[in-house]
């Protein structure tokens, strides 16, 4: 008896694993993903060498004999308004952009699953509950939210983050929640009961391994736009705020200097649009690989 | 009857569609699927064929070669020709294969769940093949799709017609499709497993309305199915499939009580009898070899109790042993 | 059909409720008064205390809750603590450009939309699909703030076509226009091409082709119906968006419509202001919801006779 028992624990990890090479296959073909991948990685290499790269000082030392000069050797990106280095900005800012997409990602898949998977596993009151307030919150315009939210707490890095997460919480609960309502519907998990199996067992035996792949799915299709909605957010004043760099909130300031300084504007843009695309990419990919059904 | 059909079968007159060594592939992203190698049957006006076989054997996929209906881009007819009355469709072109489908042949489909579109109602479906092929006017059609539907006998034919497909249980629904399907007058009906999705009572009665309405107009069928017993009432000759080709094909009757072929032999055996003699059901041993590692030589050869070294190297040659009765084994073969 | 509109439009109330309490809380927990606010740090506590008085502020919490609930019923959507004006007042300056700008841009999108699905998904892997696609992807990467000042950069700057900053005429409107248009059809139009490929797949559609259907028919009649019902899903989300987008873009072109009304409202913590706006567009948005299942309804007898039993 224990033996079989072995034995079928084994297999079912040597399914998974085939399963996730396979995965990882699909994900290695595409080449778009690929790129995506390259691209992001060097994003993330700069924003994590960044002291390495150029010392955080030169982003934020204003320097008036130098302002707004263009592109030169000394300063590859030009200067802004202050004279501060806008290659340093954007290497710094790498960090504070990235970090508040795949954070607030991070922030609303944990929060939104554990709520969400509640929700749908012991059903009840308590998703009544959260449902209702769900529909309240998703009939706020979203941004709108945030914004109200960040106006409230202030505008800082660390309230921008609560601000995105708030807004973006309720849609993982409601697609996590459908999520374990089809799952613990499957003939599977009846069996899995019927067999005597603990509500604990069943969770992180059967519900969570196959939710996996939709909640991966959704999270890596979103922070792509959570990194754009934050960049947003802080472009209109309501965010990071100087003298720290950050993409959204330089781009607001080159917006003064649009005519006679378009590098200004088209530096922290790209670098906006490039990580965004490149997530987008691995987002794609990702999707694709985990549930080829969908592919296109 | 059924052997007056058989004694003339060889007169080409008789012969509505000639399917000769047809060979249909699909590509994969890493290899070339041969799903359907070199098959070969007649259909005969008027008669119903069966084609049996386990699921994977190419036998749905042979059928719906016939009006190109297999689904996705990685399709690949790599020979043999149907003739439908003299005519190959496998060359044709859509627009041409648009004028056949629905009029001259007709398919009714395993999944009466899915087959029916969701949005549109019994009648809005019924009528579009008329509408397509015939030049009658509204009521006519109508009418003509209320007669149908009394003929498969659904009640209230015209309220029915008013209702959508999820108002329908499993059976009326596959009554519909047979209703849709002989709507043209067709010469010629693909049955892909109409009763498999059904319970055994309402598959009894669909398949009593499929024969009366054979009888009324005449048509022929290509019954496809995985159940001996569903053939054995239906059809007037059996074609055995396996692995993608036609293991044998006689007249019901002398399939069933002189099958040649082991694995013809096999499924007969493993069919629970009305008085079991035995404790267990017979089986065959083993699995159906998947597309992608498919066995060289006679594909059965894994699971053949009388398997040689020949089985293993190269596919027999189908060879008649009696008047419209064709095997192809190695046990048989002209050596 | 006309009970559940009016079902939901009961469900909508206590929403709206909701709503309003959920807002009204987050604003009242901004640190300081309006009356600090409203007259800055050189004022007395004197002064900031009689106007908080004047305001209501000095009241509690749920008091001034009551109080504001009280005047929406009676069509009193408050009094900016600004401008002292009432609300409704200068919303009918301000509201039309936000509709126009967005109901624009929202028909434009849905059309583009699902009508570059289409061809996606027709011509699968042909040379207009992957234009299609890549081109998606590449603007569902671009922020609307960056794709408008680059718009205003090189049509009005260096081509002069367009007014870069403001205006209410029709040529102050294209780029703002376009540039919330691009934002919210990807979404659509990359959607509409995932169910068109879904739907071709089914089997009701081999069905269609089994009766003798031209490719055209089966595309037309019977794949897009059912790859159109998710789609208005997401276009019923997608005014959530543009309305969202809208406060974005009218910062950019500097247009004077409700978003940048609101924006100026929130940075000067104008509570009366910003909760009224919220809760007129949030109404909006409820409104299109329930007219989005309408049309699903309309659609999908499924739908319909679950809602009408």
């Amino acid at each position: 008896m224990k033996d079989t028992n072995k034995e079928r624990l084994a297999r079912k990890r040597r399914r998974r694993r085939e399963h996730a090479r396979e995965t990882f296959r699909l994900f290695r073909k595409n080449k778009a993903a690929m790129f995506g991948c390259a691209v992001l990685l060097i994003f993330i290499l700069a924003a994590i060498f960044a002291d390495v790269i150029v010392p955080y000082e030169e982003a934020i030392s204003q320097n008036s004999s130098v302002r707004l000069s263009g592109p030169s050797a000394e300063h590859i990106f030009g200067t802004d308004k202050y004279g501060r280095d806008v290659f340093a900005r954007i290497i710094h800012g790498s960090r504070r952009s990235l970090s508040l997409g795949v954070g607030t990602t991070l922030l609303s898949v944990c929060i939104g699953g554990l709520i969400g998977a509640c929700c749908g596993f012991y059903g009840g009151k308590f998703d009544t509950v959260v449902m209702r307030i769900c529909d309240i919150i998703m009939c706020i315009p979203a941004l709108l939210f945030a914004l109200a939210v960040v106006a409230a707490l202030g505008a800082s890095m660390l309230n921008l983050i609560l601000a995105i997460t708030i807004i973006s919480v309720p849609s993982y609960i409601r697609i996590i929640r459908s999520v374990i309502i089809s799952i613990v519907e499957q003939d599977y998990i009846y069996a899995a009961r019927l067999c005597g199996s603990s509500n604990r067992s069943i969770i992180f035996h059967h519900v969570l391994p196959n939710a996996m792949g939709p909640i991966i799915v959704q999270a890596s299709m979103n922070v792509a736009s959570m990194m754009l909605t934050a960049a947003g957010l802080s472009f209109i004043g309501m965010g990071v705020q100087q003298p720290a760099p950050e993409w959204g909130a330089m781009l607001n300031e080159a917006r003064d200097f649009m005519t006679n300084q378009p590098y200004l504007l088209l530096f922290p843009g790209a670098a906006i649009s490039l990580s965004a695309l490149c997530l987008n990419l691995v987002g794609d990919g990702l999707r694709d690989a985990l549930d080829p059904r969908l592919k296109a | 009857m059924k052997n007056d059909i058989i004694s003339t079968a060889e007169n080409d007159n008789d012969v509505l569609l000639r399917v000769s060594d047809l060979r249909v592939s699909f590509k994969t992203d890493r290899a070339v699927l041969h799903a359907v190698e070199g098959v070969s049957f007649n259909v005969l006006h008027g008669e119903t064929l069966g084609i049996v076989g386990e699921s994977g054997c190419g036998k749905s996929i042979s059928c719906m070669s016939i009006l190109k209906l297999i689904q996705g881009e990685n399709v690949l007819y790599e020979g043999g020709t149907i003739e439908f009355e003299g005519v190959n469709t496998l060359t044709m072109s859509d627009k041409q294969l648009q004028k056949i489908r629905g009029k001259d042949i007709s398919v009714i489909f395993q999944e009466p769940m899915t087959a029916l579109n969701p949005l549109y109602t019994i009648g809005d479906q019924m009528s579009e093949a008329l509408k397509l092929h015939s030049k009658l006017g509204k009521k006519e059609i109508r009418d003509r799709c209320i007669e149908m539907l009394e003929k498969v006998r659904i009640p209230n034919p015209r309220e029915i017609m008013l209702r959508y497909p999820f108002n329908l249980s499993g059976g009326m629904r596959q009554r519909v499709m047979i209703a849709m399907a002989l709507l043209t007058n067709p010469k010629l009906v693909i049955a892909d497993e109409p009763t498999t999705a059904l319970d055994v009572t309402i598959q009894a009665q669909v398949l009593d309305v499929m024969q009366s309405l054979q009888r009324e107009y005449g048509c022929s069928y290509i019954f496809i199915t995985h159940d001996l017993g569903v053939i054995s009432e239906m059809a007037d000759r059996v074609a055995v499939m396996y692995g993608g080709h036609i293991c044998e094909c006689a007249d019901t009757d002398t399939l069933f009580e002189n099958p040649l072929h082991p694995y013809t032999r096999g499924l007969i055996a493993s069919r629970p009898q009305g008085r079991m003699t035995q404790s267990r059901l017979a089986v065959i041993p083993g699995n159906v070899p998947s597309l992608a590692n498919k066995p060289s030589g006679c594909p059965f050869h894994t699971r053949c109790p009388d398997a040689r070294d020949c089985c293993r190297e190269r596919f027999p040659e189908t060879v008649a042993v009696d008047e419209g009765h064709t095997v192809a084994c190695w046990n048989y073969a002209k050596k | 059909m006309f009970k559940y509109i009016l079902k939901r439009l009961l469900i909508m109330i206590p929403t709206l409720l909701g709503v309003i309490f959920i807002v009204f809380t987050i604003m009242n927990l901004t640190p300081g008064n309006p009356g600090r606010t409203i007259l800055g740090t050189m004022a007395t506590q004197e002064q900031v205390d009689q106007l908080n008085h004047e305001l209501g502020y000095d009241k509690p919490f749920f008091s001034r809750f009551f109080s504001y609930c009280g005047g929406l019923l009676q069509g009193d959507f408050g009094t900016s603590y600004r401008t002292r004006a009432p609300f409704t007042t200068e919303l009918m300056g301000r509201l039309p450009t936000t509709i126009k700008l967005g109901l624009a841009a929202f028909i434009l999108s849905s059309l583009i939309g699902v009508s570059l699905g289409i061809l996606s998904a027709v011509k699968q892997y042909s040379f207009a699909d992957v234009f299609c696609s890549t081109t998606a992807i590449l603007f569902a990467s671009i922020p609307g703030f960056f794709l408008g000042m680059v718009l205003i950069y090189v049509f009005g700057l260096k081509l002069g076509w367009f007014p870069t900053f403001g205006g209410t005429d029709f040529k102050s409107f294209v780029l703002p226009v376009i540039t919330l248009t691009i934002a919210t059809t990807v979404t659509v139009q990359r959607l509409t091409r995932t169910t068109m490929l879904e739907a071709v797949r089914q089997d009701y559609i081999r069905t269609a082709k089994a009766k003798g259907c031209s490719k055209a028919r089966m595309t037309w009649k019977h794949a897009l119906k059912n790859a159109i019902l998710p789609v208005i899903t997401v276009m019923g989300i997608n005014a959530g968006t543009v309305m969202g987008g809208a406060v974005i873009c009218e910062t950019v072109f500097a247009l004077p419509g409700m978003g940048t009304y609101i924006l100026t409202a929130i940075r000067s913590k104008d509570i009366p202001v910003v909760m009224s706006s919220t809760v007129l567009l949030s109404l909006i948005f409820c409104v299109i919801m329930i007219l989005v299942d309408v049309l699903y309804a309309a659609i999908d007898p499924r739908i319909r006779e679950r809602i009408t039993h």
